[in-house]
């Protein structure tokens, strides 16, 4: 007697929204290839019940100045690269990223307060440097925001970059920058489901078409508030999967920014001996922060390590193969 | 998944008595079914109706406990797909495998590194959880010897023998220590089933595919075992996630008795490479194991995995928290330093850790912030001027500190000026951002 298990296969009526990043040649802008993330109509690697056309993509973050603060660690990852953006955009190129996120931090008032027209140049340097679309963010104030992020958009017209990030007391200027300029934008809110619903709502009344924004719900590292993304990502996914139009972008985490804040992986000095070797340590941070992600529903994973990134492209390579 | 109010009506005397308390029999049906009250408060039920009821009312996923008593691993019992629906209870198990056929003391100086690991986040104490012992020697005398080791180290245990002559020789090391027989396969199940049933041990069912699986699940069940952990075979990142995830809706969508029953995973069997075998680890975590065997012990991929299951395992309804009040760190004296932060555990520990680090005893003063972060709470206005002046006076600081200066996170500069005006014989000093950098901030303070 073979036993009849029931059939769990759910029949869901959403689907994330397909959001291509870069331009070809033929399409107005210099990238060697696209990158098309979303489009699934089933929970994170499900291939049981529905199509995951697209699989997640990695971007590397890569600041236009050396970094101060950085872990020890990751410095010491990248090397000379770090004093020369082009350069870092190139080894980030090679070491496997699907896309460059590229942070304009010197043009932080406290930071250098560097000018659009610097930003121009760093950002001409990077698409020369490499093939991969590009992500770009501003240093995180919101007037600066403004300033680099719109002599971005011009000097890199036509090319779908994604800016960021907008949030919802600033957001326009970004969004008009987008809108003339053929560029996709970053909504970014609060760990809240209604939130980003309203966010997106608000990008596309600018008539900004919907194949032209990601949401950021928020990162949280391991340990810092993980399970909070987790389960809000969760929730859109869901939601999305069941027809809610505005929760239907997809999704963008900062995985290794937030990683890489804690003290797991920062620091090394005067911590127990039971949080063991420090490089492994800190990988890990960084890796099971994206993983969890990942298996959350985040469609693009903004990385920081090398090797990090090599053990995430192996990961989604399995969690793409259908079983 | 349960019964609904009219299906257990049918059930009850239908008398209308009311001395369950309620005006007639399907008031009460209708509490049952809302699992508000309990069965026992009507004195009427039949013998039969009451088995069905049990049936019905039983959890989806069945409570397994392996371990002695102190400590136990109890996985199972879920009642949600997604931690935000409720909550995840029942954290899974880290299990680290060791062979009998090791030499002597590098078995034991890795029995007792899982034994003796402990690690504190946020004020919990967080242990590897016991140790799957694997027959390698065939031997039934070293496998007993090996039980015997691991059950004196007081840990729990899974036990991984194919030959019953073998496993028996386990279970008589580990008796009434409750360990996990693995596995019950096809072929060896009823030699398996009777093994469990004599020694009261949980058993691992292992059957490739859920059909197979389900169908020895029922068989042994058949020969009276209740305690099961399933095994559908699966060992990959993607087939597992099929699997366990199928698993887990079966149950509680569907309420699909035969597969009921929590499940272990072999993320070292996934993958030759140490640190995907913790990322895969990872994944079952998030996604539904109850027993995780792992094949390397390092503290270095123990911690963050520790970390991630108390993340997952968290109640999303309440954050970790610690009470409000003024803390002493250290041996603080009335000229000691001040500094004031929310209540939200991890917060408190982060901040906490740092000012002992410092080795400058000092005040802590954790205002009641409902249990969130220094800028959540101050976006939510649980952590502003005012709240912090509450703190200040209603928790006796001025009795106990001489001075009036008070240092505030960095992430919060911006309230000075107002905490000034509530506080208006205080001096307001912005501390450091990040808790990492409070020693340097405390020695130039102290200095
Ligand atoms: C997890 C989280 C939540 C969780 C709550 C978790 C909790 N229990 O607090 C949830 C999802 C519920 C949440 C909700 C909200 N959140 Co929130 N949340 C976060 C997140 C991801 C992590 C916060 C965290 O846990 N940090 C870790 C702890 C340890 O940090 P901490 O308390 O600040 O402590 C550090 C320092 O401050 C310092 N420190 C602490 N005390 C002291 C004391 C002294 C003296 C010194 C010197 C230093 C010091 O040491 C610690 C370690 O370095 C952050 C974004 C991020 N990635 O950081 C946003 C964030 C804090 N949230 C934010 C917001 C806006 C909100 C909401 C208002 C959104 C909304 N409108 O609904 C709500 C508010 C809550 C509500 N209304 O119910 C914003 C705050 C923006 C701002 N600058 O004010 C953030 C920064 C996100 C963002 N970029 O927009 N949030
Ligand atoms: S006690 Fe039992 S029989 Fe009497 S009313 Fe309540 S449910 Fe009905």
């Amino acid at each position: 007697m073979a036993a009849s298990v029931p059939s769990v296969q759910e029949k869901w009526t959403g689907k994330v929204r397909e959001v291509t990043l870069g331009a070809l040649p033929a399409d107005g802008g210099t990238r060697g290839r696209t990158v098309t993330v979303g489009g699934e109509n089933t929970l994170p690697f499900l291939h049981f019940e529905g199509e995951v056309p697209h699989r997640p993509a990695i971007a590397i973050e890569i600041w236009d100045h050396p970094p101060e603060d950085w872990s020890p660690i990751l410095l010491e990852a990248w090397g000379d690269v770090l004093q020369d953006v082009g350069a870092w955009a190139k080894k980030a190129e090679e070491v496997g990223a699907d896309l460059i996120a590229l942070t304009l931090d010197s043009a932080h008032p406290e930071k250098g307060n560097t000018s659009g027209e610097q930003a121009r140049a760093t950002v001409r340097k990077v698409l020369e440097a490499t093939t991969l679309p590009l992500i770009v963010y501003g240093p995180g104030q919101v007037d600066k925001d403004n300033e680099v992020l719109v002599a971005v958009a011009e000097e890199a017209a036509g090319e779908r970059v994604a800016l960021g990030n907008c949030e919802e007391g600033n957001y326009r200027t970004i969004v008009a920058a987008a809108l003339a300029h053929g560029h996709l934008v970053i909504g970014k809110t609060p760990i809240d489901v209604n939130l980003a619903k309203q966010l997106n709502i608000l990008i596309s009344d600018m008539r900004l078409d919907l194949d032209r924004i990601l949401m950021d719900p928020t990162t949280g590292a391991l340990g810092y508030g993980l399970e909070y993304t987790y389960s809000v990502m969760e929730r859109l996914k869901l939601a999305a999967l069941m027809g809610d139009s505005m929760t239907q972008q997809p999704m963008i985490v900062t995985t290794g920014f937030e990683a890489w804040r804690a003290k797991e992986a920062r620091v090394n000095e005067g911590v127990p001996a039971e949080w063991g070797d420090w490089t492994k340590r800190s990988l890990l941070w960084e890796t099971i922060t994206t993983m969890a992600l990942l298996e959350a529903g985040a469609n693009i994973v903004v990385m920081r390590h090398p090797e990090a990134v090599k053990k995430i492209r192996q990961v989604i390579d399995k969690l793409m193969t259908k079983a | 998944m349960g019964l609904s109010g009219l299906a257990i009506y049918k059930l009850l005397p239908k008398t209308n008595c009311k001395e369950c308390g309620f005006p007639t029999c399907l008031a009460f049906a209708m509490k049952l079914a809302a699992r508000q009250v309990e069965l026992s408060a009507c004195p009427y039920v039949s013998d039969e109706a009451k088995a069905v009821l049990d049936a019905a009312s039983a959890p989806p996923i069945r409570l397994v406990k392996v371990g002695p008593e102190e400590r136990k691993v109890e996985v199972g019992n879920e009642t949600v797909l997604f931690r935000h629906e409720k909550t995840f209870y029942h954290p899974p198990g880290f299990f680290y495998r060791l062979k009998d056929d090791e030499p002597a003391d590098a078995f034991a100086a890795r029995l007792e590194a899982v034994a003796n690991y402990g690690v504190e986040r946020v004020g919990i104490e967080l242990k590897a959880d016991g140790i799957a012992l694997q027959s390698a020697a065939g031997s039934a005398d070293a496998f007993g010897e090996r039980a015997a080791q691991v059950v004196s180290a007081g840990l729990p245990l899974v036990l991984i023998a194919d030959d019953p002559q073998v496993m028996e020789a386990g279970l008589k090391a580990a008796q009434g220590m409750a360990p996990l027989i693995y596995a019950a396969n096809a072929e060896n199940w009823e030699t398996m089933a009777s093994l469990a049933a004599q020694y009261g041990a949980p058993l691992a069912v292992f059957g490739e595919g859920l059909e197979t699986l389900a169908e020895l699940t029922e068989k042994i069940k058949g020969k009276g075992v209740e305690d099961m952990v399933l095994d559908p075979g699966t060992r990959g990142w993607s087939d597992s996630l099929a699997a366990f995830t199928q698993l887990r809706r079966l149950a509680i969508k569907k309420n699909y008795r035969p597969l009921g029953y929590p499940i272990i995973a072999f993320p070292g069997e996934g993958t030759e490479d140490e640190l995907e075998e913790a990322l895969l680890a990872g994944q079952y975590v998030a996604k539904y194991a109850g027993f995780i065997v792992m094949d390397h012990f390092d503290p270095a991929s123990l911690y963050p995995l520790l970390t991630l299951r108390q993340n997952i395992y968290t109640d999303p309804q309440k954050p970790i928290q610690v009470s409000p009040g003024l803390y002493e760190i250290g041996k603080p004296t009335p000229e000691s330093p001040l500094l004031v932060t929310t209540n939200f555990s991890l917060t408190y520990f982060s901040v906490a850790g740092e000012v002992e680090g410092s080795g400058i005893p000092a005040w802590l003063l954790v205002a009641d912030s409902e249990g969130m972060s220094v800028l959540t709470a101050w976006a939510a206005g649980k952590f502003d001027a005012e709240r912090i002046a509450k703190a200040v006076k209603s928790m006796g600081v001025a009795e106990k500190v001489a001075h009036r200066k008070i240092i505030i996170p960095g992430y919060v500069s911006s309230i000075s000026g107002e905490l000034e005006d509530e506080l208006p014989d205080w001096e307001i000093l912005v501390g450091p951002r990040e808790a990492i950098n409070i020693p340097s901030f405390l020695k130039q303070f102290a200095a």
